[in-house]
């Protein structure tokens, strides 16, 4: 496919001229232009459904553009299939991972341009290709490991490795940072400065604006499938967040000083398991009083997922109480649970959130269908559940075709909208939301907040569960650091960056806070 | 379609669904892998591509092209037709001819015995018929088509709450015995001994239903595997039973039981018309599932636990008690058609008595798409293909095998979409693909 052998060294320019697409009715990209210099950290900037995953499938060659065309080098490029764009020297790394979990690293890499000798995959040769690129990007990965035992952020770089050893000049990453912790995505930003000092182009996509202005040498800003502007990345965040949405976004959350009242959750010497029996929380205590908001910061995987689900009744906990207004919850199921006024957004939106078969209605009542009015245990009343769906949809400013639109067709922050909009549609005393705005767009995001806030300020006891730590510091009162299923500490919301950071990687340092100490809840952590 | 795979090899259309959110990314992203079964998974991806892939066209076109593959086995399974074909250069009429009156006429004999025969109608029209003649055929297709709406529901059930009902057969079985023991052992009066038959073919269905279901929900055994094996449970069993004093027929030697009462038989519409309540029955457990999916606080279980047992579950249903209750649910179903067969046919347990109608009730759940009454049109057009494969052996000489190589031509057809829509051209490829980039919301 390549017209003549190119040098690695010469790195290609890339552009795109009025590259258009319709699906139907939709377009999805209208007459973009684009292009990436050579060794230029490129970001595409835009809400989910913008079009930019659109516009980065026609260069890999998975669709091909109604309009417009494609240059590499000057010179126009017709890409039919991602065979060709990997020729032309591009490469993807997909949100999901390709990846085969049962094949090892090595494995992984050489499938799709085996290397054969003797018709039998030349293992040897696949292996000594990874640790070349993986030395020479300084990307470490493993070529034995079976890719199923890697955690996420070294799966990418698996995926990263790949696409280099196909050789290419310019790569494509979508929304690469969505799965990362804050240290992977780090990791992963350090990976792709020394990318582009190799001479390699990357076109980023993005929602995130933190990572554009800490990575991107120029910023493309796409909304509804136009390009609405470029911009620096000096430029302030609201600035590109304003311009991202199309109007003045609010990035700081703006609620008012707490006013805790009586203590709503009260949670005392619980210990929990993990599916493997390994322990995952550990002896934590923890109150939680109406009309504040208390977020657990820590990196994933500490415990937070699992303290959760055993409030919840989807774990059982091995010991340990947890109380809601006096009553214990261990040992209801998490019907009782949910019926006795606790409000649940469970971190695994497409897993656990909704039914993605289900239409937006179903899912509004996916824990109360067989209540009034909605239906009783013997049969549902189509007509309370659509009335009251209507409403909702226009109350929590779910964008959907309709209310008897399937779920999974929404963008990810529309089936948030969802799962936010059924938990807050019922009086509660507890209200959990757990990665509430994990791959969630600019604007949801502030709606989100918004609400979360807004249930705190009727005098519900909430609780935040996020890895990010902005959105923890951002939406609590306190802030509760869990580490290796402990909790580490109970601190204000103020407390320096540093600190918490340190306090998330599980030094306390100085700081004289006894690790499991309940009372902490009782100190003047609020603004 | 392809939106989603480096290589475009995926045709996973919930894939690409998911593509632009990032939470499709958070789906691969736990780290300790989930213990469903991969093959189950396998299984469900496997039949919901084939639901999103399969129009009610492409159906329609199977059933189109089984019919040609059919004629084309009719000629080459006729001797005398086929030397015709010898000289085919010379003469080529001859074979033409000698084919299509083959073929036509094992075709309208087909028709005939599964629809209306237009003799039969002359003959009313003239005196010297009766009008239970003109319905004689219909009335057959619906004999054979009553139990196999029950077994096909069953499965469609099943299904939804995404479960692979293949103990069908074994449900079937109890359902027959039971509801036969009931009709020949219980003295009851009329129409109460038929509702107790009829029940007690339920439940004993309903408790071969339930052991895979309480074993998948309590342990997470495979009800696949369970099911099978007590199909081949139920048959032993129904072999031994049908030997045992009190069951066997006094003064028979063979395989064959009490005759069920009359009081206990489904009453047939009499004379020609050898169908019985039976169909009647069927309809109304149609109307009965498409209540229980549609409407049912149960039926939103099911197809919650059916498509996402986690949501299911985070919103606070009880997995393993629907799981249970779906296979009660079906093995009821599956039980019922058992009855309806032994009450409404056979009158008495023989070691075949419950036939096929629970493997077949697969096909017809696949062939209706797992939709209530697209299963009942399905059962229907199967036992069209009966009757008149019985009429086309008995009059055209062509050997009733042949309507069963029909059925699962059929089958493969509906199977496997992707060739029907390239035999027939139609561009479902794009519009799949244009469907899939609709649904991801570009």
């Amino acid at each position: 496919m390549r017209p003549a052998p190119r040098l690695q060294e010469i790195p290609l320019r890339l552009e795109l001229r009025g590259i258009t697409k319709r699906f139907g009715d939709l377009v999805a990209n209208d007459h973009i232009d684009l292009t990436v210099e050579p060794g230029e950290v490129h970001a595409l900037l835009g809400e989910n459904g913008a079009g930019k995953s659109t516009l980065m499938n026609q260069l890999y060659g998975l669709l091909q553009p109604d309009e417009g065309e494609i240059l590499v080098d000057g010179e126009a490029r017709t890409f039919r299939s991602p065979r060709d764009a990997i020729a032309a020297g591009i490469g993807m790394v997909h949100q999901h991972f390709m990846l085969v979990p049962v094949f090892t690293v090595a494995e992984n890499i050489a499938l799709g341009a085996e290397k054969t000798r003797a018709g039998f995959l030349d293992r040897r040769r696949a292996r000594r290709e990874v640790l070349e690129v993986s030395e020479r990007y300084g990307l470490p990965v493993d070529p034995d490991a079976l890719v199923e035992h890697l955690p996420v952020g070294a799966q990418q770089r698996v995926e990263i490795v790949k696409a280099l050893t196909r050789d290419v000049d310019v790569l494509i990453l979508d929304e690469p940072t969505a799965v990362l912790t804050p240290q992977e995505t780090e990791e992963l930003l350090a990976v792709m400065r020394g990318l582009s000092d190799a001479g390699k182009s990357i076109v980023f996509i993005t929602h995130k604006l933190k990572e554009v202005k800490a990575i991107a040498d120029r910023i493309t800003v796409i909304r509804r499938g136009r390009t609405v502007g470029t911009a620096s990345p000096d430029a302030a965040e609201d600035e590109l967040a304003s311009i991202m949405v199309g109007r003045a976004v609010n990035l700081e959350v703006n609620k008012a000083p707490a006013e805790p009242g009586r203590e709503v959750l009260h949670v005392s010497g619980l210990i929990v398991d993990d599916d493997r029996g390994v322990r995952a929380v550990d002896n934590v205590d923890l109150t939680v009083r109406a009309g504040e908001v208390l977020g657990i910061a820590g990196v994933q995987g500490n415990g937070q997922t699992e303290l959760v689900e055993a409030v919840m009744g989807l774990r059982r906990p091995r010991a340990g109480s947890i109380k809601v207004d006096n009553e214990e919850l261990t040992g209801m199921s998490t019907k009782q649970i949910l019926r006795s006024g606790v409000g649940y957004v469970p971190e695994d939106r497409s897993l656990d959130g909704v039914v993605k078969e289900f239409t937006v209605a179903e899912n509004l009542v996916l824990d109360q269908y067989d209540r009034a009015p909605y239906g009783n245990a013997f049969q549902l009343n189509p007509a309370a559940v659509a009335e009251s769906a209507r409403e909702r949809v226009e109350q929590f400013d779910i964008r959907t075709m309709s209310a008897e639109t399937a779920v999974g067709t929404l963008s990810g922050g529309n089936q948030q909208k969802v799962v936010v909009a059924r938990e807050l549609s019922r009086p509660l005393r507890l209200f959990i939301a757990a990665q509430p705005t994990r791959g969630v767009d600019v604007g949801s995001i502030e709606f989100i907040h918004s609400r979360i806030v807004h249930e705190r300020d009727v005098g519900t006891a909430v609780i935040v569960v996020s890895s990010e730590l902005d959105e923890v510091v951002g939406l609590a009162d306190r802030v509760a650091v869990m580490y290796r299923g402990r909790i580490l500490a109970i601190v204000s919301p103020d407390t320096p960056r540093e600190e918490l950071g340190l306090l998330m990687a599980g030094i306390t340092g100085s700081r004289d806070t006894p690790a499991t100490d309940a009372d902490g809840a009782e100190e003047k952590g609020t603004k | 379609m392809t939106t989603d795979g480096p290589v475009g090899t995926s045709k996973d259309a919930d894939e690409t669904a998911a593509e632009t959110a990032p939470e499709a990314a958070t789906a691969t992203a736990p780290q300790e892998p989930k213990n469903d079964s991969a093959e189950e998974s396998f299984l469900s991806h496997f039949v919901h591509n084939l639901w999103a892939a399969n129009t009610v066209t492409v159906t329609l076109l199977s059933v189109l092209l089984a019919m040609v593959i059919g004629a084309v086995l009719i000629v080459i399974s006729d001797p005398a037709v086929l030397s015709t074909f010898s000289y085919f250069t010379a003469r080529p009429g001859d074979a033409m001819n000698a084919s299509w009156t083959l073929v036509s006429t094992a075709y309208a004999d087909l028709f005939k015995g599964a629809i209306v025969d237009p003799a039969a109608i002359t003959a009313w029209a003239d005196g010297s018929g009766t009008w239970k003649q003109v319905f004689a055929p219909i009335s057959e297709t619906l004999t054979y088509a009553a139990p196999l709406v029950f077994t096909g529901l069953s499965v469609a059930v099943a299904f939804r709450g995404g479960l692979f009902n293949i103990g069908g057969q074994g449900q079937a079985i109890i359902g027959t015995i039971i509801a036969a023991m009931a009709g020949f052992l219980l003295p009851l009066p009329p129409v109460i001994h038929l509702f107790a038959a009829l029940l007690a073919g339920a439940l004993g269905g309903a408790l071969w239903g339930f052991v895979p279901g309480i074993l998948k929900a309590r342990t997470g055994a495979h009800e696949v595997i369970v099911t099978i094996m007590l199909n081949y449970t139920a048959n032993l069993f129904l072999g031994w039973l049908i030997l045992q004093k009190g069951i066997q027929q006094p003064g028979r030697s063979d395989a064959i039981s009490k005759t069920v009462d009359e009081s206990a038989q489904l009453p047939s519409f009499g004379g020609e018309l050898r169908a019985n309540v039976g169909i009647i029955l069927a309809v109304l457990a149609t109307a009965g599932v498409a209540w229980l999916l549609n409407r049912s606080a149960f039926g939103f279980e099911l197809r919650a636990v059916g498509h996402n047992p986690a949501a299911a579950k985070t919103a606070g249903m009880s997995v393993a008690k629907t799981y249970t209750m779906l296979m009660v649910t079906a093995g009821a179903l599956a039980g019922l058609g058992g009855a309806t067969q032994v009450l409404g046919t056979a009158h008495a347990l023989t070691p075949q008595v419950a036939g096929n109608i629970g493997f077949d009730g697969l096909l017809v759940a696949l062939l209706g798409r797992n939709r209530p009454w697209g299963t009942l049109l399905a059962a229907i057009l199967f036992g069209a293909l009966r009757a008149g494969g019985n009429r086309m052996q008995s009059f055209t000489g062509i050997s009733l095998e042949l309507v069963t190589v029909v059925q699962a031509l059929i089958v493969i057809f509906i199977a496997a979409p992707a060739l029907v829509k390239a035999i027939f051209r139609l561009r479902a490829a794009r519009t799949a693909r244009l469907g899939a980039s609709m649904a991801k919301g570009w």
